[in-house]
């Protein structure tokens, strides 16, 4: 047998994500079609893209400084890369070094992730208040305009987070080096007795972790057409928890890009649908919370029935 | 070049010497391999052999002395390859995905349909007839499985050829029927040419496939001859331990006059399955790896100790065989590790009693052996055989009228076998009772009563003289001809 049967629990994100949806339509039908669809999803690019970064990373560590990071980049994007575009690249591209370098340090004196991120998310804040004391700034031309198009068939929303899910699964499930990566995960040792420098793979990850944190700057910008020093302040949980729907873990790289981009969808909504049954935004991230745990919980259950099997 | 040798050697070590630290790892040694030989390397728990294979591999570097070898040593790309003990794969990842981190050249669009055709070639000259979905995720597949996929890895061409194939217990998680299948392929892939190191404990598997064989001891190589110039005495006597044959099943069986194994002593376990034992009863689950009898024995012990609280007097004490999985807690020190199982028992008001805990260690260390100065050593300093033992003392120490084993023994020597053994016998002799889950017949013979496995049933129940090698395999293939 060379095909497997997909298990109920991989499957798992799809249902989660297919619930809330169906339930939204059937609250408010007008969600139900092109622009419905892009309003519901438009905000969930910058967050999938966030995601993904911290499912790079959740191969086999934890990133605390995504929404901090995003952040940086938002406000370096809405100023610099605005007034001076070339300066503005090479802050980003420097970024994405940095980050490449915090992945090589954290395997070279075997640090904790969790804690230097923690530790950086408070730098990247400081910095981006510097850049941007105050709210504002102006989104790049180009990048509005990329961020607004209107793609026949479905919306932008939509198109990207397939794009999205289909360049991550390429990257990270189907490519060699992804293989590599996720074997980090799974079994560092096995992979440096193979000849691989483990530093370099660090290195790797988190700097592709930088790119995709970059590229979620980006998009937020191009949306909100404004920042700030906290305008993505929240991702880093929504994007651990993105992560967790979508069915990865937080160790042994065992991971699901697509599932990753699905968790983040069922995030924002759940908000939705919160908003829809009149539910008061003060209650909303505890409902949030309350999905993730259901799901979690659903998980949990068709896990032991496997290990039943 | 060692010109000195009449064959062009693949690897060479002249005075080779290695430290860590204080420690003499290897101590002055002078080894050549050469092309179409098998070497078979022993020695006892801590002889240094692991670190000589991570010399030879060009893992580790020598603090002093010379490595030469006309191969590719070291890296991606080597010619020399390590197939270890503890299972090395990484397991949320395939078959095939597995060797591509091992294979340097494997890249582009296709290299998965690449790397599954070239895995599965492997596995099949190794091991033919496997039955390994190679695109199964590899924690989904059994242990003997895995240790199959991690060997074909080690002999496949990736991108080269295999000169050096260093099998450090390759055997140990497999039934005999596959350890057959390496053996053959071993002498197969020597005679076309390639060198194997392999590292036993099971003597017979080095005099069925070395051609020459290297006994260690404390860094250094204490002896070195053809395989027919050593016999099983000679060869346990050079590796240290006094030879001491186990006394077969039926002799101690005749001496012991079943005081404890008797028919009048009760029944402790009962299940729908069939599986039974008696009190002080010794009850040995054999047939093939993987039939059924670690879930047998979970099923067994996860039914008798479940709950939220764990009790002052267990009833049950598990002795993991998958140390890494289900054993050891690798942050913990020998002595937390050791005294886990008598936590709730030892505790005062809630509190650990560390002068009883440390009293208890050096009980146990000196009962089982355990080499180490220090038990506030991590564990992970112990070699696998002392961590195994760690894990006979935790389970022993316990008060547990039933020890539940699975595969204890794997990767443990011949000395620290026999002491386990005798261990054993006398905590049954005491009225404790043991369930055995073993692949391995010598292990299975020093049980009171054996029931055979087969797909995931009992397929027989033997007891007295009926436990032998023939009843056994009998047994297991029985049911195979319908």
């Amino acid at each position: 047998m060379t095909r497997h049967s997909i298990s109920p629990r991989k499957l798992l994100p799809l249902i989660s994500f297919s619930v809330l949806l169906i339930a939204t339509f059937a609250l408010q039908e007008r969600a139900m079609s092109y622009l419905g669809l892009n309003l519901l999803f438009n905000l969930t690019i910058p967050i999938a893209l966030a995601t993904i970064g911290q499912l790079l990373i959740m191969v086999n560590d934890i990133d605390l400084s995504v929404g901090a990071f995003v952040s940086l980049v938002a406000c370096i994007v809405s100023t610099l890369l605005v007034q001076h575009p070339w300066l503005g690249w090479l802050a980003l591209a420097g970024l994405v070094l940095a980050y490449a370098a915090l992945g090589a340090l954290i395997h070279r004196f075997e640090l904790p992730a969790i804690v230097v991120t923690l530790g950086m998310s408070f730098i990247w804040g400081g910095l981006a208040l510097v850049i941007m004391p105050a709210p504002g700034g102006t989104s790049p031309e180009w990048l509005r305009a990329l961020m607004t198009v209107k793609p026949p068939l479905a919306p932008m929303a939509v198109v990207a987070a397939l794009l999205i899910a289909a360049a991550a699964h390429l990257l990270i499930m189907r490519s060699g080096i992804g293989t590599v990566l996720r074997g980090l995960g799974g079994n560092s040792r096995s992979v440096a007795r193979a000849g691989w420098r483990l530093s370099g793979l660090y290195a790797l990850t988190y700097g592709l972790a930088g790119v995709f944190g970059v590229l979620a700057g980006l998009t937020l910008v191009g949306l909100y057409t404004s920042s700030g020093a906290s305008v993505a302040s929240s991702y880093t949980l929504l994007s651990i928890a993105g992560v967790i729907l979508g069915g990865g873990e937080f160790i042994g790289g065992r991971v699901s890009p697509i599932g990753a981009v699905l968790g983040a969808l069922t995030l924002s909504l759940a908000g939705s649908l919160l908003a829809f049954m009149h539910i008061s935004p003060d209650w909303q991230i505890g409902a949030q919370g309350a999905v993730l745990i259901l799901v979690l919980a659903a998980r949990l259950l068709f896990t032991r029935r496997e290990a039943l099997i | 070049m060692n010109t000195s040798q009449p064959v062009e050697a693949v690897v060479a070590l002249r005075g080779v010497h290695k430290q860590f630290g204080a420690v003499r790892a290897i101590d002055g040694i002078d080894l050549t391999l050469t092309p179409g030989e098998c070497v078979g390397l022993v020695g006892h728990n801590g002889a240094g052999k692991s670190t000589l294979v991570n010399l030879i591999n060009g893992t580790l570097k020598p603090s002093r002395g010379e490595i030469d070898s006309h191969v590719t040593r070291g890296g991606r790309g080597s010619a020399i390859r390590s197939v270890f003990q503890e299972l090395s794969l990484c397991p949320n990842l395939s078959a095939a995905e597995n060797l591509r981190i091992a294979h340097p050249t494997l890249k582009g669009l296709g290299w998965r349909r690449r790397a599954g055709a070239e895995i599965r070639t492997s596995l099949d000259q190794v091991f033919p007839g496997h039955g390994i979905d190679t695109d199964a995720r590899v924690d989904t597949l059994s242990i003997a499985q895995r240790q199959m996929i991690e060997i074909a890895i080690g002999f496949a061409p990736r991108g080269g050829q295999a000169r050096l194939v260093i099998l450090d217990e390759p055997t140990s998680s497999l039934d005999a029927g596959i350890a057959e299948q390496l053996l053959a392929y071993v002498e197969r892939f020597c005679a076309e040419g390639g060198t194997v190191v392999f590292i036993s404990h099971m003597l017979g598997e080095i005099f069925r496939v070395a051609s020459r064989i290297v006994v260690m001891q404390d860094g250094r190589v204490v002896a070195e001859r053809a395989s027919q110039d050593f016999d099983r005495d000679s060869l346990v006597d050079a590796m240290g331990h006094v030879a001491q044959h186990a006394p077969s099943a039926e002799q101690r069986r005749h001496a012991e006059g079943s005081v404890s194994a008797g028919a009048a002593s009760a029944t402790v376990i009962e299940d729908a399955a069939g599986l039974s034992a008696r009190r002080g009863e010794i009850v040995g689950l054999a047939g093939l790896a993987g039939h059924g009898q670690a879930e047998a024995l979970a099923k067994l012990y996860f039914a008798g100790t479940s709950g939220w609280r764990a009790p002052r007097q267990p009833r049950m004490a598990f002795v993991a065989g998958d140390r890494g999985r289900d054993g050891v807690l690798p942050l913990w020190s020998i002595l937390r590790n050791l005294s886990l199982s008598v936590l709730p028992a030892g505790a005062h008001r809630g509190a650990v009693d560390r002068r009883a805990e440390a009293t208890l260690g050096r009980e146990w260390q000196q009962r089982i052996g355990i080499r180490s100065d220090d038990l506030g050593n991590p564990i992970t300093s112990l070699s696998g055989g002392n961590q195994q033992k760690v894990l006979f003392a935790r389970a022993l120490a316990s008060s547990a009228p039933i020890v539940v084993m699975d595969d204890p023994m794997r990767g443990v020597d011949v000395g620290t076998k026999q002491e386990v053994y005798a261990l054993i016998r006398a905590e049954a002799d005491a009225g404790r009772t043991f369930l055995w889950y073993s692949t391995e017949t010598e292990e299975v013979c020093q049980c009171d009563r054996v029931f055979v496995f087969r797909d995931g049933k009992i397929s027989a129940e033997l007891s007295g003289a009926e436990i032998n090698e023939e009843r056994i395999l009998a047994a297991s293939f029985e049911m195979q001809e319908n």
